[in-house]
């Protein structure tokens, strides 16, 4: 061992139809990269390159033959010789009912945008089956038993809608939001943070995204990294700050904008997107395609910017006192 | 990882349970115990990690059936000793309905309201319940899905905090109010003869059962026990494996997946370290064949899992069992000891055969029973089956190839192996082979296990079963459970084959045949059947997660006031949950709904 | 790094000080590399390592050297490498002779047996990695402790190829960069030495001004000069050495001194306080263009995000217009005017245009022209046949105990370091509401707590050899009897430097922050 390594890198190939068309790719290649490669698009909600697929949501799903049942393309590897169709009748059936259960029970309204566009143009009409039922109590949810649930009646359709969970200055869990992509789980856990501070408790309809004993975040392990809402889809976890600013109705995307730069605490060179309105910072994410964050920050840099803002200190700003406010009030 | 764990601690009771279900000494826990040594060192890390977290289960099991349930402190000294994050351990711990993270009194009825039972006085029995009649002391009660002893209904399990669990059935279950549960052992053994079919020639599976002491290893051996053992390590793993492949056998969990194949691919893996897995979950409503078995004749399991793991070169298997069923439990442990004891099982077996096994309990899940959910269970991790490929085969427990069957199914090994593959394939048909244990129960005179050769029609089944009782006559009869289907009296004929059943469009699961009568209120038991699923799935996948509250809603509107195109509805959930959920459970959630409403039952 | 077999963390809490790092190691030990932890605390990161070992503070380069003789005395050394590609060796070799695993147990405290597996397992991999923060560097023997380590790599070979290095992890976002644009004494821009005549030439005929020929002054030199009155007036760019120097009661005395001192910075720090001028900056990071250099020797864009408040202005602006004041007329150069004047100078950042920082996302220096991708291992050169360059030569260092020793008076030994949350002196981070942070304490363990009859949030009197102050303590399990801890971030509840010895590297100038003799009570109850 004296000479540097080259990694070597095996290159088989496979070779895969997918709706009609022949692609070569990498062996270990999932049916997703191959239709990336080939230019098809696949809606994805619980899949992130950083991430190890759970293959939960089952939007990505594809029909491949000899196959009895569909398969997520997300996770599902291409073999030599598979014949997939990605926009079968069949294909577009199941993309369109996991739309319509998601769209009928979550609040999908500041779900990224595709969502919206993928619901067109799967005809998923989530109001077909009702009225969503009334929000649960707070902490409600949290306390549901596995194996127990109160009788419906088919009048409303059930939802996850709750309370949303204030209980820090840092960031906010809404809940009625979420649904259930275990990407924070993940960032937060195996695939990013190692810290597990969350995990899905519960089990069906009720599972949820939990702290242990469902304690506030900051009397769990949560060192607030706020990686989990950089992975969100679905805008259930949000910095307090945007959160804030949209109740008061001053967030204005319009008005932002969003500048790339460099962390300036540790030497490891993260790099941040600064978003901001009128000249005051109001969020921070990092690009997930650079090689040093993977898309994660940590606590100092995603939320420790407070000091180049001293929020009114020169000149008074519309979105100051929000801001403040939120800093301030440390909730209950 | 990180760990940060609360202050809570446990109290004296709890860390004792808690070290003797891990067997992991205080002074090794994650930092309670500070030595002059780990002050300098200290050892952890993730390789430490992988090997505890699958203490889990049964450190929460042990708990929760020591204490009656599992307090904040109990819980982060699991968390402590085993090195896993307490948001974790609360993810387990809230999966499993038995595991209760409240505080709660020593007794905990779990009365089985499900498809059976609801029609044969469970429901009497809840309002007695429910309006105070009925109170044992210290204690609460909740309902339940089937507790796999519908031949002899209503039945109720008990969890007691710091004594053994115990199942109540019949009329027992009613009498009970302020007697003393000890009373009814578990070891007091329900009256009537175990199996209608006792003492019947033809039986092969079910011949021991009754006729030996389940205690004693010298009843079983003089019954010809362990014969088969030494017959296969005579033969050797590639031949045995070879006589399973003649057989034609076919498993009797539900999937009817070839054995063979399963075997064949793990004792070829290249990977040395391999698993044994039992099923013995055995959840699905109606089903209790494999109760009958571990409670009567639990020897057998115990052989024929040491030759599975003989031949697939396995040198540990698992046993993974409901946690309602507390005397098969109880039965196979002590098998386990006696088998050890007599050289038998164990690392240094005097057969040569380096291979044992450890049973883990369940805590209420029936997504459990599906085999990867299981496997993650076994693993300390939430019942969540995993997306196929890879198959167990490849990478199953802990990522190593696994042979995971149900107990039925391994039963056959001992008659395969003793009269040869040849000889067990011509039983049945040419694609069905060999004895199967068909569960009747409902409408029938004489509920129980019926043991018949492959081909015996669904109608000689229920005769076999004594009919209905009389002044009722058959309306339809759920084949397989309520992941199976509803039939009409047209398919009494039917040959109860996997051939003729997928000809027809139906499924023989895992042997269940219930037949109703022209006075069920299917609705109900549909209803009941929707409940089910929406309680136990695990949750993971959105087709299923929200699907089956669909369909749940669905139905309520149906049986009360449907909405336009709610049948289509119906049709199109299903039509998602088949083709994209992620496991067994979704895919047949809908399916008895379906053939309801498909042959005008509601 | 993801693909190392064994990563040690060397006097590193990365876990909290460099978290996004600390993902890498993590994913490096989920694909089955081993961990090690050398660090007196069972910190953070420890709780990750395989196996940690609590070093006594000061105690690292016995670890090393006694690593160093088993390795050698085992015959695992990387003999091909020493002999191509290093110097020095037989030099080394003999001095750590002495080194025994036993004489290396009773100086760290480590039991031989954990060194004999540390030292095994680091030489017998095929790619291992080597990292250290200030555990390592804020001692008075810095420069040494550095050395041994490196000795410890060439010894293996465990340098400049694919999952071997070394790793020194910068405890600010531009320590590394600063040294690039020559922020150190003796070197110009691009580490050009500037006592080399040749060199400064190129550069007087650029900037167009004579460059003294003599190294500069680091910061301890420049207090000892005040001292002796040599040096009057002092130009402070976004230091705050009231707060952070070890021994803060002798340099505010000194700073209080000085005729005449300027302070630029983006706080009102306590050093601007003192200051006759205080020129209001503009932060780099988010109210300025420019670039700085990560740990890993990457250079990446910084860029305004923010107008800078009130009539705070960039450095680059108020360099420019001092500049004017005195006579000199730069005009207002915009930040790539200055960078590519840079690059003509330094040949390491020749290649680095703003366009490819940009289309790269960043540029890991030697990066020589436009062509140039930079270079992700810096010693590779060693590896070729024969090498190219100097070769790499081993360093004999001796391993000297903590200035401030352990005595009767003061038996305790107090280091010092960071929290997850916080930063240095906690300016930055200190506006930022955080739900962790719990205020600065004494840490002592729960051994000491239960003999000093001390609770979690009593007020304890901390006593050195140089000062005294009181504190609240704090019990951590990560601390083992008689090592106390405390975090820098707070000055003003605990103003630790207070305590801290003035000894310091000659070699580069650190101060001793990390082993402090001390002694603690009961602080004496309030009256009223
Ligand atoms: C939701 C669900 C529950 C299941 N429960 C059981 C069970 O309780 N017992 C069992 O043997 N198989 C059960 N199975 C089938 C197993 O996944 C698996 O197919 C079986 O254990 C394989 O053994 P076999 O080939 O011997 O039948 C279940 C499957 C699903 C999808
Ligand atoms: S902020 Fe970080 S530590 Fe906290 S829950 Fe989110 S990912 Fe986990
Ligand atoms: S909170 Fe967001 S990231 Fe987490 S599971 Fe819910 S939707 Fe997914
Ligand atoms: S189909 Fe249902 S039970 Fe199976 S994985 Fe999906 S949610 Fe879980
Ligand atoms: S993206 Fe494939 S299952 Fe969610
Ligand atoms: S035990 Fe009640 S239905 Fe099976």
């Amino acid at each position: 061992m004296d000479q540097p390594d080259t990694a070597k890198v095996a290159t088989e190939m496979v070779q895969v139809t997918i709706d009609g068309a022949s692609v070569a790719v990498q062996k270990g290649a999932t049916l997703l990269e191959a239709c990336q490669q080939m230019g098809t698009e696949i809606p994805t909600l619980c899949y992130l390159e950083t991430l190890t697929p759970v293959n939960v949501c089952r939007v990505c799903v594809v029909e491949v033959e000899r196959n009895r049942t569909l398969v997520p393309a997300c996770s599902r590897m291409a073999e030599d010789g598979m014949v997939v169709s990605t926009d079968s009748e069949r294909v577009r059936h199941s993309r369109k009912m996991v739309l319509e259960f998601l769209g009928s029970s979550v609040d999908l309204s500041l779900a990224e945008d595709e969502v919206g566009d993928w619901m067109e143009r799967y005809g998923a009409d989530p109001a077909r089956y009702g009225p969503v039922s009334a929000p649960a109590a707070a902490g409600e949810r949290d306390a549901r038993k596995p194996g127990h649930h109160h009788h419906v009646n088919g009048e409303t359709a059930e939802g996850v809608h709750q309370p949303t969970k204030v209980d820090n200055t840092l960031y906010i869990r809404d809940y009625s939001r979420c649904i259930l992509c275990y990407k924070c789980v993940e960032a937060c856990g195996i695939d990013a943070q190692g810290t597990y501070a969350i995990a899905v408790a519960g089990r069906g309809f009720d599972a949820r995204i939990s702290t242990e004993m469902d304690l506030p975040l900051g009397d769990g392990a949560c060192v607030f990294c706020g990686n989990c809402i950089g992975v969100c889809p679905t805008g259930a976890l949000m910095f307090r700050s945007e959160w804030e600013l949209r109740r008061a109705d001053l967030w204005d995307p319009q008005a932002q904008s969003v500048t790339r730069t460099v962390c300036s605490y540790c030497g490891v060179g993260c790099n941040l997107e600064l978003h901001t309105q009128d000249n005051r910072i109001v969020k921070v994410t990092s690009p997930q395609d650079h090689e040093v964050t993977s898309g994660h920050l940590c606590i100092k840099g995603r939320f420790g910017y407070d000091y180049v803002q001293n929020l009114g200190d020169v000149e008074q700003n519309s979105i100051d006192e929000v801001l403040q406010a939120a800093r301030r009030r440390s909730p209950k | 990882m990180d760990l940060r764990f609360t202050d809570a601690q446990p109290t004296a009771e709890e860390r004792r349970v808690v070290e003797r279900a891990t067997g992991i000494p205080d002074s090794e826990s994650h930092d309670r115990v500070r030595t002059d040594s780990n002050l300098r060192i200290f050892r952890t890390g993730r390789r430490s990690v992988v090997n505890r977290r699958h203490l889990l289960l049964p450190a929460l099991e042990t708990v929760q059936s020591e204490i009656g349930w599992v307090s904040e402190g109990a819980l982060m000294h699991i968390c402590r000793v085993l090195s896993v994050p307490p948001a974790e351990a609360w993810g387990v711990a809230t999966f499993y309905s038995l595991i209760s993270v409240d505080p709660s009194p020593p007794q905990v009825w779990h009365i089985c309201d499900d498809i059976v039972c609801r029609r044969q006085g469970a429901l009497d029995l809840i309002d007695r319940f429910e309006s105070g009649e009925l109170q044992p002391p210290d204690s609460r009660w909740a309902p339940s899905p089937c507790l796999g002893q519908c031949d002899r209904t209503p039945a109720a399990y008990i969890q007691r905090a710091g004594k053994d669990d115990m199942v109540v059935v019949g009329p027992d279950t009613a009498r009970l109010n302020g007697l003393s549960p000890d009373r009814h052992s578990p070891n007091g053994r329900p009256q009537p003869p175990p199996i209608p079919q006792f003492g019947q020639p033809h039986l092969r599976l079910l011949r021991r059962v009754g006729a030996v002491d389940p205690g004693s290893i010298d009843s079983y051996l003089a019954a010809g026990g362990y014969q088969a053992l030494e017959a296969a390590v005579r033969m050797g793993r590639a031949r045995v494996v070879a006589e399973v492949k003649a057989s034609g056998l076919r498993g009797r969990g539900g999937a009817a997946f070839p054995a063979w194949i399963k075997w064949e691919t793990v004792a070829n893996s290249p990977e040395p370290v391999r698993y044994l897995i039992c099923n013995a979950d055995e959840s699905e409503p109606g089903t209790f064949k494999d109760r009958v078995l571990m409670e009567d004749d639990p020897f057998s399991v115990v052989e024929a899992m040491t030759i599975t793991g003989f031949a697939i070169g396995a040198r540990r298997g698992y046993l993974y069992i409901r946690g309602e069923y507390p005397l098969a439990t109880k039965r196979l442990s002590r098998a386990l000891q006696e088998a050890r004891r007599q050289g038998l099982l164990g690392e240094d077996a005097d057969t040569g055969v380096d291979f044992d096994i450890e049973i883990r309990r369940g805590q209420g899940a029936y997504i459990c029973g599906e085999e990867t959910a299981l496997m993650n269970s076994i693993e300390g991790l939430r019942g969540e089956p995993r997306n196929k490929p890879p198959f167990p085969t490849v990478s199953g427990l802990f990522g190593k190839p696994t042979v995971i069957n149900n107990v039925e199914t391994l039963c056959n090994v001992l008659d395969i192996v003793t009269e040869g593959g040849d000889a067990f394939a011509q039983l049945g048909t040419a694609q069905s082979t060999g004895p199967k244990l068909f569960c009747l129960s409902g409408a029938v005179k004489r509920p129980g296990v019926y043991e018949v050769e492959f081909g015996a029609t669904l109608g000689e089944l229920i005769d076999l079963a004594g009919g209905l009782p009389d002044g009722l006559h058959l309306r339809a009869v759920l084949l397989g459970g309520a992941a199976g289907s509803f039939v009409l009296p047209d398919l009494l004929s039917m040959p109860l084959t996997f051939e003729a059943a997928s000809e027809a469009g139906v499924s023989l699961g895992s042997g269940v045949i219930m037949p109703f009568d022209q006075h069920t209120d299917f609705g109900d038991i549909l209803t009941r059947i929707a409940e089910f699923f929406r309680d136990e799935t695990c949750g993971q996948c959105v087709p299923c997660r929200v699907g089956t509250v669909r369909l749940e809603e669905a139905l309520a509107r149906l049986r009360r006031q449907p909405r336009p195109g709610d049948k289509d509805l119906i049709a199109e959930i299903d039509l998602a949950m088949r083709d994209a959920s992620i496991c067994g459970l979704g895919h047949t959630a809908a399916i008895a709904l379906r053939s309801a409403l498909d042959l005008g039952l509601l | 790094m993801d693909d190392a077999e064994v990563v040690i963390l060397w006097g590193s809490n990365a876990r909290a000080a460099h978290p996004i790092f600390f993902h890498r190691v993590i994913r490096a030990v989920r694909r089955g590399a081993q961990l090690f932890c050398v660090d007196p605390r069972r910190s953070e990161s420890a709780e990750w390592a395989d196996l940690w070992l609590g070093i006594d503070v000061g105690s690292d380069i016995a670890l090393s050297n006694a690593m160093a003789r088993e390795i050698l005395s085992e015959g695992l050394e990387n003999r091909r490498f020493i002999e191509r590609s290093t110097l020095n060796f037989d030099e080394y070799a003999r001095s750590v002779e002495k080194w025994t695993l036993e004489r290396g147990e009773r100086v760290t405290g480590v039991p031989a047996h954990a060194i004999r597996t540390l030292a095994h397992t680091y030489a017998r991999a095929d790619r291992a990695q080597l990292c250290w923060t200030l555990g390592i560097t804020e001692h008075h023997n810095a420069t040494d402790n550095v050395l041994a380590l490196i000795n410890l790599a060439l010894l293996c070979g465990h340098v400049g190829r694919y999952g071997s290095g070394l790793v020194p992890l910068r405890g600010q976002n531009n320590v590394q960069g600063g040294g690039d644009m020559g922020a150190i004494p003796n070197k110009l821009p691009g580490f050009q030495d500037v006592e080399n005549d040749e060199l400064r030439a190129k550069f007087e005929k650029v900037w167009g001004a004579s460059i003294p020929p003599r190294k500069g002054r680091h910061l301890t030199l420049m207090f000892e000069a005040m001292e002796e009155g040599h040096l009057r007036g002092l130009y402070v760019i976004g230091e705050n050495p009231a707060d952070s120097e070890a021994d803060v009661q002798r340099a505010r005395h000194l700073m209080e001194g000085l005729d005449f001192m300027v302070v630029q910075d983006i706080f009102l720090t306590r050093t601007a306080q003192m200051a006759d001028v205080v020129l209001p900056a503009a932060a780099d990071w988010c109210e300025a263009e420019g670039t700085v250099t990560s740990s890993e020797r990457r250079v990446q864009r910084v860029r305004p995000a923010l107008r800078p408040p009130g009539e705070a202005r960039t450095d680059s602006s108020i360099i420019s217009h001092l500049a004017a004041a005195l006579g000199h007329g730069w005009g207002q150069p915009t930040a790539e005017e200055v960078w590519n004047e840079l690059r003509s100078l330094s040949p390491m950042h020749g290649g680095m245009s703003y366009r490819r920082l940009e289309e790269n996302g960043g540029l890991q220096w030697p990066c020589l022209d436009e062509d140039d991708p930079g270079e992700l291992f810096l010693h590779s050169r060693l590896w070729a046949n024969p090498p190219v360059g100097p070769l790499a030569p081993f360093h004999v260092v001796e391993w000297a105990p903590p200035v401030d020793s352990l005595t009767a008076d003061y038996p305790i030994r107090l280091t010092t370091g960071r929290h997850l949350d916080s930063y240095n002196t906690g300016v930055q981070s200190g506006s930022t509401a955080s739900p962790l942070r719990f205020g600065g304490t004494l840490d002592i363990s729960p051994e000491d707590s239960a003999e000093w009859e001390i609770a979690e949030g009593e007020e304890v009197r901390v006593t050195s050899r140089r000062g005294s102050i009181t504190v609240p303590a704090r019990v951590d399990h990560s601390l083992r009897p008689g090592l106390v801890f405390m975090s820098v971030h707070f000055p003003e509840q605990a103003d630790i430097n207070k305590l801290t010895i003035e000894a310091w590297d000659p070699k580069s100038g650190t101060a001793e922050f990390k082993a402090t003799a001390v002694r603690v009570e009961k602080a004496p109850a309030l009256v009223g």
